[in-house]
């Protein structure tokens, strides 16, 4: 049985610490809004 | 609705809920009933998460914040990916630690009583109030289908909503959110479905959005830095991070999804699904909101939205007036509809002069139409306090949806106020065990004792949140009236937590004082400073920072022993 990971350990691939995870999720929003800045540039 | 639809809506809400109950029929303990039974997944809790912020409201009322105000609301949810890494990284690893079952169970040990009573009584406050308005969403959408007085739908959907909550607890909310989230879903998708191909014939997608970009609907980002503006980059990055702070992590009703987390992994990673996946759920929805109104653009809509609304009050007002209002209405929406063709011809044959043209003449019509639609909305209320987009997006849908697919998004509207509900009345009923009745009214009572006066109080708080719903009349459509209910109460909360966990040299008393300064002074910019100057989500910056700075004056002059840090 492969074991539980722990507290301090994401269980993500490739994503090893919650430093790298919430970078991610910056970059994530990061890129929704040059996306939303586009679309209004785009159509105003 | 016909019977199909009727039959969807019963078995779907009628299974949801016996779905909880059976589910979990065998956790009856105190605890388990306020904090679920702890072994939950992470995609549960982001699920759970997520279903709780996004009530019936959501759904009903963001499409039409979209068809009146475009996409530029996505930017008050600009800080919450912000706000959800600053709860992972540090505010969850001390719930986790300390085990609380209410946030404000840290506020006792980190301070003292009072504090801990301040803050359970701002989060009763403010939430009892907000669960009065998320009670509105179900209402209208009954009072919609079956043409019944808005009074008597609050009540019927009210008291569904606090047996659910009362029978089932905690874990009966968490065990059919995912469900229900799904049903969600599925409507919204067909709704977006449904608007793509009703879209009149000729109008490509270049068309649609070049119509809505010219109506000022795909502003979804604006850097203006006048803080009477309610959504620009810098209140959604700035003020809107303090206000999800808050929210996620002070607030019991969002506090209390996360913590039934089977370790920090699982609570950390289903708040950073949340953290991803808002943004773009919400964008979807208000994108929903624009495409109804180029739709509206080609096909009269009612001209108020609210129809039992707008009947009852004209029924007590002149007849010819308001049949006046209404010919002008069509006459100038058919104006609007021919101006907007001619523009879509000339842009279709590439003609710029002749786009320009009628692209002009478009505006003046549009804006002749918004003329009559005001002398609507004041006929039926003459000081213009009442609004109706509210009743946008249910109106297209009874309108234009196939049988069947109308219960279904019926019984999703059901299903998602069922969710947000009774969350918060589960969470107005724990703090009031947690933090009044068993540390200060009854301490040493038995388990069953508790159980059963968690689920009393919980009926309590239905029934002021009904009562409240009752005593109501938006001004504000209900997704911003939830917000700005949230926005006078949540820098109290939040600047509670705060100085809790990064100035550890401050004390009970001196946090105390510094959080009822802070209130007193939100709301009196909430009564004396108009929104126009000051827009509702920078009083989470300023009454935060009010209580830090009031604190830290104080506490030298107290001299009040410091507990230590418990964690």
């Amino acid at each position: 049985m492969t074991p539980k990971p722990s507290d301090e350990s994401t269980g993500l691939p490739g994503l090893r610490t919650w430093r790298s995870v919430y970078t991610l999720v910056l970059i994530t929003f990061a890129v929704w809004v040059v996306l939303l800045i586009a679309l209004t540039r785009a159509f105003s | 609705m016909n019977g199909l639809d009727y039959a969807i809506l019963l078995i779907t809400i009628l299974g949801i809920a016996a779905y909880g109950t059976w589910h979990t029929r065998q956790r009856r303990t105190f605890s388990t009933f306020l904090k679920g039974s702890g072994d939950t997944h992470w995609f549960v809790i982001g699920i759970s998460v997520m279903a709780t912020q996004a009530s019936a409201v959501t759904f009903l009322s963001t499409p039409g914040q979209g068809y009146v105000g475009g996409l530029g609301f996505v930017q008050f949810y600009f800080g919450m990916p912000i706000a959800l890494i600053i709860i992972a990284a540090v505010f969850l690893p001390i719930y986790r630690k300390l085990n609380v079952i209410t946030a404000y169970e840290y506020l006792g040990r980190r301070f003292d009583m009072k504090t801990r009573l301040l803050g359970a009584v701002v989060f009763l406050l403010q939430r009892a109030l907000g669960a009065g308005l998320t009670i509105y969403a179900p209402a209208i959408v009954l009072s919609k289908v079956l043409n019944w007085p808005l009074s008597a739908t609050i009540i019927g959907s009210g008291l569904i909503v606090v047996i659910y909550t009362a029978v089932g607890g905690s874990d009966a909310v968490n065990a059919t959110q995912k469900y229900q989230i799904a049903v969600i879903f599925a409507g919204m998708v067909a709704a977006f479905v449904i608007l793509i191909v009703n879209l009149p014939a000729g109008l490509t997608m270049s068309d649609t959005l070049t119509i809505a970009g010219a109506m000022h609907k795909l502003e979804a980002v604006n850097f203006s830095t006048n803080p009477g503006l309610r959504y620009t980059f810098w209140s959604g990055t700035i003020a809107a991070t303090f206000h999800m702070l808050a929210y996620f992590g002070t607030d019991q009703s969002q506090v209390q999804r996360y913590l039934t987390g089977s370790s920090l992994r699982e609570s950390r990673l289903g708040l950073m699904f949340n953290a991803v996946c808002k943004i773009p759920m919400q964008f979807f929805i208000l994108a929903i909101g624009v495409l109804l109104f180029v739709t509206y653009q080609f096909e009269r809509p009612p001209i108020y939205f609210d129809q039992v609304g707008w009947k009852e009050r004209t029924a007590q007002s002149d007849t010819a007036k308001t049949h006046d209002i209404d010919a002008r209405f069509s006459q100038a929406h058919q104006q609007e509809r021919q101006e907007l063709q001619a523009w879509v011809q000339a842009r279709h044959t590439g003609d710029h002069a002749a786009e320009a043209v009628a692209r002009s003449a478009v505006m003046v019509a549009h804006e002749q139409v918004e003329a009559v639609r005001k002398e609507a909305r004041l006929a039926v209320d003459p000081h213009d306090k009442r609004n109706d987009t509210d009743y946008i997006f249910i109106t297209f849908i009874l309108d234009h949806f196939p049988h069947g697919l109308i219960g279904l998004l019926v019984a999703s509207f059901f299903a998602a106020a069922l969710s947000a509900k009774s969350a918060e009345l589960n969470a107005l009923g724990s703090a009031t065990i947690v933090d009044f009745y068993k540390p200060v009214l009854k301490p040493n009572a038995s388990e069953q004792h508790y159980l059963a006066a968690s689920r009393t109080f919980t009926v309590f708080w239905g029934m002021v949140s009904i009562t409240f719903a009752l005593c109501l009349s938006l001004a504000e459509n209900l997704i911003q009236a939830v917000n700005i209910v949230g926005a006078l109460f949540y820098p109290v909360m939040l600047s509670l937590f705060v100085v809790g966990f990064f100035m550890r040299r401050i004390g009970g008393t001196a946090v105390f004082w510094g959080g009822l300064t802070a209130q007193v002074v939100v709301l009196l910019l909430f009564f004396t400073v108009p929104d126009s100057r000051l827009s509702y989500l920078w009083y989470n910056v300023i009454g935060c920072l009010v209580c830090i700075l009031v604190s830290a004056i104080l506490q030298p002059a107290l001299k009040t022993p410091l507990i230590p840090s418990p964690a």
